[in-house]
């Protein structure tokens, strides 16, 4: 489907390159470098499936849960119990929703990096992960400013320390907690997407590259595509922690934003 | 005079591969210490188990830093 991948026999480029990230338009009017590409689709699908998924399974709850409730269900507490209330308190309860939201959609972009057809993460594009970032960015230092007024400032910036620790610590603090908490919730979800697929089409191209150049390396090639199936179960796990992982920081920077004191 | 030998190709391999030493010690640590922990005190498993991802996320970090870098700044030099 990427293109490239579904040339079989002839030549085969490799190694796989960033232009591989960067597929044609899927819609026949516009030209090939329309905006409408399957990163797009994914996108919309991703948002379609979850918005419909939550609204037809919470429609008409019951006492005892149908299937569908029961998935529902259980991805809420369990974003719920395990990472909000855990991290940030009882006063967790409060970003649940979003904490779901946020863990589901990330989970679902993430899961098209291995569904058969799909196989392209659209979080491997730097832009989504970007976004997610800004969001929780701004959230926790909102809520701090709405904790701790102007004073957060002075709460997120001078750790208790003696005074003359004080002009390291300060930039330290600073560059760590606004620039980079921000950056690295991005580059890490992107980064884990982009080298996923990477790692795929290595294993996936190489296979073809090898049995082209060399008929006797038949075996080798195929040893490359089984290494690919093994490949993709260890994605599907990068997948699932990273939606976690995600998650979780978001959650430990909001409580770190509420906190009292250090 | 032709050179002797010479190395064709990208020297970003050699380059992530040496940056991979740190986090990939780090991962180790990370995990090491949440065993130890757990082998000692099992109730406590889940209550480190957050803190575990957040530490192994945070070291990992450093190595999907140096993918994202080489792309970033292949060609220069």
């Amino acid at each position: 489907m990427t293109g490239r991948t579904i040339v079989l026999a002839s030549e085969v480029p490799f190694p796989p390159s960033v232009e591989d990230f960067y597929l044609p338009s899927i819609v026949p009017w516009g030209g090939h470098d329309y905006w409408f590409t399957k990163i797009t689709l994914l996108l919309w699908i991703t948002v379609a499936m979850l918005i419909i998924f939550f609204l037809v399974a919470y429609r008409k709850p019951k006492l005892v849960p149908t299937k569908r409730q029961w998935l529902a269900e259980s991805i809420y507490g369990f974003v719920r119990n395990n990472i909000a209330v855990d991290m940030i308190g009882k006063e967790g309860v409060r970003f649940a929703p979003y904490l779901t939201t946020l863990f589901c959609f990330i989970f679902v972009m993430n899961l098209w990096g291995i569904v058969p057809m799909a196989q392209i993460s659209p979080n491997s594009h730097i832009a989504f992960p970007i976004i997610l970032a800004l969001i929780s960015w701004v959230m926790f230092i909102y809520l701090g400013f709405k904790r701790h007024g102007i004073g957060y400032i002075k709460f997120a910036l001078v750790p208790p320390a003696p005074w003359f620790i004080l002009p390291i610590l300060v930039p330290i603090e600073f560059f760590s907690n606004f620039i980079v908490r921000p950056f690295s919730l991005a580059i890490r979800l992107f980064a884990n997407m982009f080298a996923g697929h990477m790692l795929l089409l290595v294993f996936t191209l190489g296979g073809f590259a090898m049995i082209n150049a060399n008929a006797l390396l038949t075996p080798i090639s195929i040893l490359s595509w089984l290494m690919t199936i093994a490949l993709t179960f260890l994605d599907f796990a990068v997948i699932a922690l990273q939606a976690y992982v995600f998650t979780v920081l978001t959650a430990s920077y909001i409580q770190g934003s509420l906190a009292e004191s250090h | 005079m032709a050179p002797l030998a010479e190395v064709v190709g990208s020297t970003a391999a050699i380059g992530y591969g040496l940056a991979a030493i740190g986090p990939g010690i780090g991962v180790g640590l990370v995990f090491a210490a949440y065993i130890q922990s757990t082998a000692r005190q099992p109730e406590s498993a889940r209550i480190t188990q957050p803190f575990l991802w957040i530490g192994f996320a945070v070291v990992e970090v450093l190595a999907l830093l140096g993918i994202a870098f080489g792309f970033i700044w292949a060609g220069e030099l």
